[in-house]
């Protein structure tokens, strides 16, 4: 066959070509194009919106539209800016927010240690289980998840009714019927059933990642089953466990649905005292505050979070 | 072993100094933060010439085949193609085309669409492309192969669709970066052949990075050998393997026994070496660049050094020592003999089995002279 | 081995943990009884119930509109930051940027709720726009989280495919341009699939940030099933809940099987 290094045919300028050309005269790099609609969309609707709260829970309730008082007034040709405290004051004094920080705290740090116990030997399971299955199984830990979260909820209040079906289930055997709704067991309840998928994914990420011969290796060396999974599995899947753990914490501290419907009055959550801070009192800058010293709680997590995941990926 | 291209020893360009170099790399350094990659490179490469690129994994070849390509840019310096300087020139605007590594086939395009799909973006018109795709295909023997996609085909095919894909758009240069590392032993040999084959009927020129040094010599009319971002040696493969200019381009290349040693004589005509090591003289049969008492260092290769029982006579003293065989590899066509010499060196020798099964071989723990011509080794001063 | 029966046992504890509550939604969505949990006879009752509800099928109407929309927008904004932070190695800020990016997918919703609404509130009052709240603030409350997410999809796959496939199309005299829709797109079409969808579930699926954006006249279908589920049972709820089972488990099962059917494709030599 012949070869000649032939010069091509003049190019058609194409529009492709075109639109990069012009953007280039005008100084716009490819770069400067993907980043500026996610990063003015971010500024604008996360960035700003969070220093928004702060500003206005600096304010103090008043009627009128909106229900809270300026931050800047003009007062004979001057600016004046007025900030108030009371509403953090109040944080601090009145029992009721400290109480429902600290049992929020509780309630998820309880629920996120019993997920964990819960989703562990799943997300083993499912990383050991032969190759169909595997898809399978994950399949199965995905789909509750992309049905509707409030449904599901919906869902555990029929299991744990007073007439529901565990109470229909023991009345069978003669067991009295046990109170199980509006308690903070429903609470925990929902929160493991909630988010037990976001435990077992990133768990499974690591597990199923671990090479078996490292298993076997330490078989090899002499371990028992229980002392290969303490000192080779455990050490190496606490990536897993950390992003996991805190996938389920940090939503959980400011979960507002489930103690909504599944706790009772005296279920104390702070997501609950926003909304109805919000919602019921109509009181903005305090439910700002609420919403301010919330973040103070899970600042830290989502730090260790980010963190983490990236422990998860990269391994 | 492959065929080298075709060129008649008279037209070797890089001999003749008024030639003019296709490719011309001029001084350049590739930095990435503090780290010179490749560091003031210079090299000149002919039209139709199969260039390899030889070295070790971060010796910086790979980066200088990426800035030919135009995926780099060079901190400093030029690189010349056809003339043209191509610093500066973005990837797709360069007539130069890559081979990839991992062949980066488009996975969701068949093996047509990832012939034609340089071809399209040169504008061409619908039937030349297939026309131009069918010969490909036949160029490389997978007339049959066209509706496949890349996860269908075996690692052999996905190198001959990676290989057509580079040659579609006729580049003037063509870069082969490890174009047979991905393959197994016996599919490399034959590939390497047709490669060269390919080569050679299209005279384009081909520049080949590489880290295996036995590809490189059979393919190569030239070789750049690299080391730590600088070229060591350019050379023909014969030079390199022959006539090494250092400590490591003889050690890089094939295996040799080096020694050290001092300069005793120094004559237009031969050069005497005392080696401790060696416990012997060197005399060394032409003139080297060298200063009396210099310490230099001296190596050969272990197929250049002869075993015997006797002493051979007449040689004074020089290019001869006493061992004792310590091991023998015995390879087939030859054995590999380890001899300790009494100075406590051990010299690594090959003798090709020219009778079979031969009963007089020499065996292990036999003491043995070790002897070698005057031209056989080679003075080194770096 | 004590793993032998130990592992397979909790995993199927914990799948029936998963799993009853929502069989028996299934189940109890054909219950004539009014009392949800007490089975009195088989019955469709409920959905038609629940097609005659207007208010029930415009919030479902209402919220689908603004899943899709806003999953659409998110896979666009997710995909240019996903880009941003597998391409770019180095930009100033990258580390804020990542942080923005993802934050909003672990913020608690009544925080995102909250502050987005202020913002609408301030911006109305300082630029006159967002003029009131409805679907166009739900629209953009919705896209910013479903954005977290399918940024955190698509850079997975972006980070796994290998980079040369690209430098092979512009050393092929592809633009760079060019080689994002020829090349990368194709290849990371399956993460922008699952990405939309994924959104698009977020979207249908909340509850909180959407009552805080939304305004009279806006609600979404999970407020309007929220209010009803507060006053107590309502059985029509289990219809609805069992339609969307429905609907996602032929979803996963068509993806499954187009899955499935690939792989043999794959295998063969």
């Amino acid at each position: 066959m012949s070869y000649e290094p032939t010069i091509p045919p003049p190019r058609r300028l194409k529009p492709w070509k075109a639109v990069e050309r012009g953007l280039a005269k005008v100084g716009i790099s490819g770069k400067a194009l993907v980043l500026i609609a996610p990063v003015l969309w971010l500024l604008v609707f996360f960035l700003i919106p969070l220093a928004v709260v702060f500003g206005i829970s600096l304010a103090t309730k008043q009627f009128g539209r909106p229900p809270y008082s300026p931050l800047l007034t003009t007062e004979d040709g001057t600016v004046q800016l007025t900030l108030h405290l009371n509403n953090y004051i109040k944080l601090f004094s009145d029992s009721l927010y400290v109480a429902a920080y600290l049992s929020s705290i509780r309630i998820a740090f309880i629920a996120t240690v019993i997920t964990l116990i819960v989703g562990y030997p799943m997300a083993y399971a499912i990383a050991r289980a032969p190759d169909p299955w595997r898809n399978v199984l994950l399949m199965l830990v995905v789909l509750p998840f992309f049905t509707s979260f409030l449904l599901r909820i919906y869902a555990l209040t029929g299991f744990m009714r007073g007439n529901g079906l565990i109470n229909q289930f023991l009345g069978l055997f003669g067991i009295e019927p046990l109170v199980m709704m509006q308690t903070d067991f429903a609470v925990y309840v929902g929160l493991i059933y909630s988010y037990l998928p976001f435990m077992i994914l990133p768990l499974y990420t690591t597990l199923v990642k671990l090479d078996a011969s490292l298993i076997e290796a330490s078989a090899d060396l002499g371990s028992r089953p229980w002392q290969t999974f303490i000192s080779i599995t455990l050490p190496l899947s606490l990536p897993g466990i950390l992003a996991g753990s805190l996938l389920v914490f940090i939503p959980a501290v400011g979960e507002y649905v489930i103690p909504a419907l599944l706790g009772g009055p005296e279920t104390l959550m702070i997501g609950r005292v926003l909304w109805d801070e919000f919602f019921s009192a109509t009181n903005w800058p305090r439910a700002a505050a609420v919403a301010v010293a919330m973040l103070a709680v899970v600042v830290v997590p989502i730090m260790l979070l980010q963190k983490a995941q990236n422990a998860v990926v990269e391994k | 072993m492959a065929k080298k291209p075709n060129l008649a020893v008279d037209t070797r360009p890089w001999r003749d100094p008024a030639a003019k170099p296709f490719v011309r790399i001029r001084n350049v350094t590739k930095r990435f933060g503090d780290v010179a990659a490749v560091s003031d490179v210079s090299l000149d490469i002919y039209r139709s010439e199969l260039f390899c690129l030889l070295g070790g994994s971060g010796s910086g070849k790979s980066t200088l085949l990426r800035m030919l390509a135009g995926f780099e840019i060079p901190t400093s310096g030029t690189i010349e193609i056809d003339g043209q300087d191509m610093t500066q020139v973005a990837p797709y605007n360069r007539p130069v085309n890559m081979m990839f590594q991992s062949y980066a086939l488009f996975p969701h395009m068949n093996v047509e669409q990832n012939i034609a799909y340089g071809l399209k973006r040169d504008g061409l018109g619908k039937e030349e492309i297939a026309a131009r795709v069918a010969e490909l295909l036949t160029l490389v023997k997978l007339q049959d192969y066209g509706a496949r996609k890349p996860h269908q085909l075996s690692g052999g095919q996905r190198q001959r669709v990676a290989l057509a894909r580079a040659l579609a758009k006729r580049p003037k240069l063509l870069l082969l970066d490890e174009p047979l590392g991905a393959l197994d032993k016996k599919l490399r040999e034959e590939t390497q052949f047709e490669l060269v084959k390919i080569q050679e009927t299209l005279g384009v020129t081909f520049i080949v990075v590489t880290h295996d040094q036995e590809e490189a010599m059979s393919l190569a009319t030239r070789i750049g050998v690299m080391n730590q971002g600088e070229i060591a040696m350019i050379g023909e493969p014969t030079d390199i393997y022959e006539f090494p200019n250092s400590k490591f381009v003889a050690g890089f290349i094939g295996s040799v026994n080096m020694v050290e040693g001092v300069v005793t004589e120094d004559e237009p005509g031969h050069v005497r070496i005392r080696s401790t090591e060696l416990g012997c003289d060197i005399y060394v049969g032409h003139g080297v660049d060298c200063a009396p008492d210099q310490t230099l260092w001296w190596a050969i290769r272990p197929e250049k050094m002869m075993l015997s029982r006797d002493k051979p006579e007449g040689l004074n003293g020089a290019n001869v020592t006493h061992g004792m065989v310590e091991d023998i590899g015995y390879l087939g066509d030859m054995s590999v003999y380890q001899v300790l010499l009494d100075s406590g060196k051990r010299l690594r020798v090959t003798q090709t089995n020219t009778v079979r099964g031969n009963p007089d071989s020499i065996s292990w723990d036999e003491p043995v002279y070790v002897t070698w011509n005057d031209t056989s080794g080679s003075v080194l001063t770096v | 081995m004590r793993r032998g029966w130990f592992l397979p046992i909790t995993a199927a504890l914990g799948f029936s943990f998963l799993y009853a509550p929502i069989i028996s939604m299934v189940v109890f969505s054909f219950n004539e009884n009014r009392l949800v949990t007490v089975w009195s006879g088989f019955s469709t009752k409920w959905y038609g119930e629940l097609f005659n509800d207007p208010q029930m099928l415009g919030a479902a109407w209402l919220s689908l509109q603004i899943a899709a929309i806003s999953a659409t927008i998110a896979l666009v904004l997710g995909t240019l930051a996903a880009v941003a932070l597998v391409r770019f190695r180095s930009f100033r800020g990258r580390t804020l940027f990542s942080g923005m990016v993802s934050a909003p997918m672990v913020m608690p919703d009544v925080i995102t709720g909250l502050s987005m609404l202020l913002l609408f509130v301030a911006m109305e009052s300082l630029l006159g726009w967002p003029a009131g709240r409805g679907m166009l603030t739900i629209v953009i409350a919705h896209s910013t989280f479903a954005m977290a997410y399918i940024c955190v999809v698509v850079q997975s796959r972006l980070s796994d495919f290998d980079r040369s496939v690209e430098e092979a199309a512009m050393d092929l005299g592809a633009s760079p341009l060019r080689t994002f829709f020829d090349i990368t797109l194709p290849i990371i079409a399956p993460a922008l699939v699952s990405g939309w969808l994924l959104g698009f579930t977020l979207s249908l699926d909340d509850l909180v940030i959407a009552s805080f954006v939304s305004g009279p006249g806006s609600s979404t279908l999970p407020m309007v099933i929220f209010s009803k589920v507060k006053l107590g049972v309502s059985p029509d709820v289990n219809a609805l809940a069992t339609i969307i089972v429905g609907i996602v488990a032929t979803g996963v099962i068509i993806a499954t099987a187009i899955q499935l059917r690939n792989r043999p494709r794959k295998a063969r030599r």
